[in-house]
Formats: structure tokens, sequence, C-alpha cells
């Protein structure tokens, strides 16, 4: 009996690891497909998305990369950089607002800062393309009215996440450079910055990865500018490049890269301070 | 009394600092995330007869809200099903890889975590574009159903609600992931094993222990699924039919190719109300008040 409850156990323990993994596995296959479609040869039939033959071509190519599609890559890259140092510049004050001062309509602002993250994003779109017509721009829709959109909803996220790292801080660390003498800003720039630095990184990685997917919002108010999603939605009704593979698998191994990187740099740090 | 005047001082300028940090977000937020909302309730009561180049007039035109609901209710209808069957999906399998991840990952805890995330690294509308081919009618995966006839050798899945709901189930799983994760992470592992020390099931303790202390996780995880699920159109344009058009599909090109402001305004108020409503109504139920 005892051998088999040890039996039970030893299955009900790796049976849920397993079923997670198994969920794990069903969240990467769409994503290898897109790696696996940056090299497939569509060049036979262009409007059927099935994978046909294997080619380098995609990527040695980007010549022959389809009308427009390079373009709204630029386009989005550039207002993703605008939108994240924005939003995180905006953000990252009103966390340390939000965590390290008490003021009236506190509680007022923590609303308002939880909202955008609940709310759809098609009603959210709507409401700023009623804005904008409203105000007289809706005949100037384009670059401005989607950075507005995207510093917008990229702020909730960063000013979350900076304060969750700002809450979990250690102020034993700041009284002690205040009883070594530090002034009020080098223990600003000297403690508190540093260790706050990695929350607001991760705020900022987050906005531009936001920004950069932003669909929904982004074609209600992009008048005649196309960004990289809408790209993607609109070559889906002519039949989809394959080339648009290529630049989501160059975005997935870039992100993984920096996640990578950023959790050695933490490693080598930790054992440096645990040295 | 000199001392009190010292203390306040500082605290008063403090006070003010807060302020200052707040302001610009704040005001941001206030600019383009409130105020855009009575732009969009003023909208929605135009009269329907303008247009956007001749411009509309404000006519507190409520029958906009009567005809919107009942030439879209289909619509609507549809949207709040295939969300809800999609959060449904979230849940279970959200639970489990949230449970592996806080319970049995062990040292791998910190890797699944990020894999968990590692899909928005990509883009959106190209893994929504995935599941196109593999639930493409010649794909595998009709392929197997049909072999073991659970679909007919002329059935597919591609256009069809499964497809639709498959892709919202897909697209929003790690937002049911994380907050489920982060509530049963807090769990005190002690509790569950006190419960075992006196003898309950692991089903048993499970029900009793781990579940209703993971409500708050259970609670956020589905509110985080459910309000972008229903507002969600990429999933029903790229995987859909014309049948199985949601309510973001409707307001989007009201609003973009027929420029039909105002009933678009209706109906995206409309939901807006609906998906308050519900949200309103379940954490009444689910009796979680603090989930900020």
């Amino acid at each position: 009996m005892n051998t088999l409850t040890r039996a039970k156990r030893w299955i009900g323990k790796h049976l849920i690891l397993g079923l997670g993994i198994l969920v794990l596995i069903y969240t990467f296959v769409p994503i290898a497909i897109v790696v696996l479609m940056s090299f497939n040869d569509s060049s036979k039939s262009r409007n059927v998305y099935k994978f046909q033959q294997f080619t380098f071509d995609n990527w040695l190519h980007p010549g022959r990369w389809a009308d427009g599609m390079l373009d709204s890559v630029m386009l989005s890259i550039y207002i993703a950089l605008c939108a994240t140092v924005i939003a995180t510049i905006l953000g990252t004050l009103a966390a340390f607002a939000m965590v390290r001062h008490r003021f009236v309509g506190r509680k007022a602002a923590n609303i308002i800062i939880f909202l955008p993250m609940a709310s759809p994003e098609i009603v959210m779109g709507s409401s700023l393309l009623a804005l904008f017509v409203a105000a007289g721009f809706g005949g100037q829709l384009g670059f401005w009215t989607i950075l507005i959109a995207h510093v917008m909803f990229c702020l909730s996220f960063v000013v979350v996440t900076v304060k969750a790292r700002l809450s979990g801080l250690d102020d034993n660390l700041e009284q002690a450079a205040m009883d070594l003498y530090a002034t009020e800003a080098q223990t600003f720039w000297r403690v508190t910055f540093p260790l706050v630095l990695p929350g607001i990184v991760g705020a900022a990685l987050l906005s531009f990865s936001l920004s950069f997917d932003d669909f929904i919002i982004t074609n209600l108010n992009s008048g005649q500018e196309v960004t990289f999603p809408m790209f993607v939605y609109g070559a889906n009704q002519r039949g989809v490049p394959m080339e648009v593979n290529v630049i989501g698998t160059a975005m997935f191994v870039i992100a993984i890269t920096i996640v990578l990187v950023g959790e050695l740099a933490r490693r080598r740090q930790e054992k440096a301070l645990a040295a | 009394m000199a001392t009190l005047d010292d203390v306040a001082a500082p605290k008063a300028k403090r006070k003010l600092t807060g302020y200052w940090l707040i302001l610009p977000g704040a005001l941001w937020l206030a600019v383009f995330f409130v105020i855009p909302f009575y732009s969009l309730i003023s909208t929605s009561l135009f009269d329907p007869k303008g247009s956007v180049l001749t411009g509309y007039d404000m006519t507190w035109h409520f029958s906009n809200y009567v005809d919107a609901i009942d030439q879209y209710k289909g619509q609507i209808w549809r949207s709040l099903w295939y969300a809800g069957v999609a959060t449904a999906l979230c849940l279970v399998i959200g639970y489990v890889l949230a449970y592996a991840i806080a319970f049995k990952a062990g040292r791998w805890k910190n890797l699944m975590l990020v894999l968990v995330i590692a899909p928005f690294f990509t883009s959106f509308l190209l893994r929504t574009l995935s599941w196109k081919l593999i639930l493409a009618d010649d794909g595998f995966v009709v392929d197997a159903l049909q072999t073991v006839h659970l679909l007919g050798d002329d059935g597919r899945l591609l256009a069809t609600p499964f497809a639709v709901i498959a892709g919202l189930t897909y697209n929003f799983l790690p937002f049911m992931v994380l907050p489920l994760y982060a509530s049963l992470e807090k769990i005190d592992i002690r509790l569950i094993e006190a419960s075992s020390d006196l003898y309950a099931s692991p089903l048993r303790g499970f029900l009793k222990v781990t579940l209703p202390l993971s409500m708050p996780g259970v609670v956020a995880g589905t509110l985080l699924t459910f309000i972008p699920a229903a507002g969600d159109y990429v999933n029903a344009q790229l995987l859909g039919s014309p049948n199985t058009r949601m309510v973001g599909n409707t307001i989007q090109s009201l609003f973009t190719t027929q420029g039909d402001y105002a009933a678009a305004g209706a109906l995206s108020v409309t939901l807006m109300i609906i998906i308050v409503g519900a949200v309103l109504m379940y954490v009444r139920t689910a009796g979680t008040e603090d989930l900020v």
C-alpha cells in the first residue's frame, strides 16, 4: 500500500508538471510555425498560406521584400521608440509618486491608472478617434495620433511594473546611505535609482513590445499610416508575403536574446554581491 | 513649537512633490483616456443623418442605441459567448500551467515564467495567422479529426466558431496564467500540507484549500482574459467567416469603412456598459474587491 501511494504521489507530482509543460509547448506551436514559414518559398502560389518549399531567400534578399513592408516596420520601430521613452519617463515619475508620496486623490489616480489595462481596446480606440474628430484633427490622423494613443496605453503598464519593483525595495539601504551622510540627491542617484533600474528597463521593454504589436487602437487612429501589424492585417486579404515571418522571427530572437542577457547580468551581479 | 514646524514643513513639501511627479502621467491619461469617453458618448448621440464629410449635429439621438442594439444584437451576443467560452478554456488550461509553475517547477520556475510571456515577443497577428495554417482544411488537425471521425469528410475548422474561440483562447492565455500564478505563489504551502496531514485527499485539499485561496487570481485572470477577448476582432477576422463576426468587427467597420460614427459610437458605448456591468456582477458574486 505504501508503494502504491508513493507511486500515486510520484505520478501526481509529475503529471501536473507534465501537463504544464504540454501547455507551454502548445503556446509555442504558432511561434514555431512563424519561424518555419519564414523559410517557405511561396513564389509558386502566393495566395495560399501553406508550407510549400524550403528556401533561405526570404532572409537573404530583403530587396525583394514586399512593397511597403520595410516602411511599415521602420514606422513601427520609430513609434515604439518614441512611445517607450515618453511612457517610461511619465510612468516612472508616477510610480514614485504612488509609492513614495501620500497625497489627496491618490486613490483616484490608482483607478485611472488601472482602468486602461481593463478596458477593451476597441472602446479605447474608438473613444480616442471620437476625441480627435471632435477636436478637428479627424483629417490629420497619423504619426502623432498613433503616438498619443500608444503612450496612453503603455503608461499604465509602466506604472504597475515600476511600482512593483519600488514597493519591494528594502528602505534600510536608503536609511543606511542617509546615516552615512549621503545627501538626499546622492542617496537617490547612488542607491534608489540603481535598485529601481531593472524595473524601469523591464517597463521600457514591455512598452516597446506593446506599442510595436498594437493593432486595434492603431488601426482606428492611424489615418493613412501603415504600421507593421496593419501591414500584416492588410496582407491577409491579398495573400500574405512570407517575409512578414522573417520580421516575426527576428523580433522573437532579438527579444529572447535581450531577456537572456538581462538574466545573465542579473545572475552575475548576484554572484558578485554574494562573494 | 519650532520642532513642530520643522516636522511639518518637509512634509508639506513632500506632498507637493507627489503632485508634481504624478501630474504629467495623470494629465496624459485624463486627456487621452478619460475625456475621450465623453467624446465617444457624445458621438453616440449625434444625428445619424450626418457623415464624416459634412459633420454631425448633436441632437441627443438616443434612438441610436435602440437601432444599434437591434441591428447588431447577434454580434453582441456572439462576442460575449465566444469570449465566455474562451475565458473558461483559458481558466482550465491556465490553472494547470500556473499550478505547475507555482508548486512543481522548482528551479525551473523563472524559466517557465519567461516562457509564458515569450509568445508576446512575436507579433500577435502573425501568431493568429499561424492558427490559420494549423486549422487549415488540409492541415494535420483536420486530418487527424477526420481519421477518428470526429469531423465529417467535408467538415472544416477554419471559418467556424471553433477556430475563432481557439484563437481567442490561445491569444489571451498569458493574461490568465500570470494573475493565477501570482495568487497561487502567495499561498502558504504549509496550509496545503496541513490539509493532507488531516487526511484530506489531494482533490479535497485542492477544492477546500488551494482553490479558495487562489480566488483573487481566478477573478483577476478571468477579467483580464474576458475583457480583451470580448472586444477583439482580429481572431474573428483572420480565422472566422462573415458568420462569426463579433461586435469589434462591426464597430471597426462602422468607423473606418462605413463612416457611420453615430452607430459605431452607440455600439462601442453599449459594449463598454455591458462589460462594466458584467465585471461588477462577477466581482460581487466572486466576492473579491481588492483587485487593484
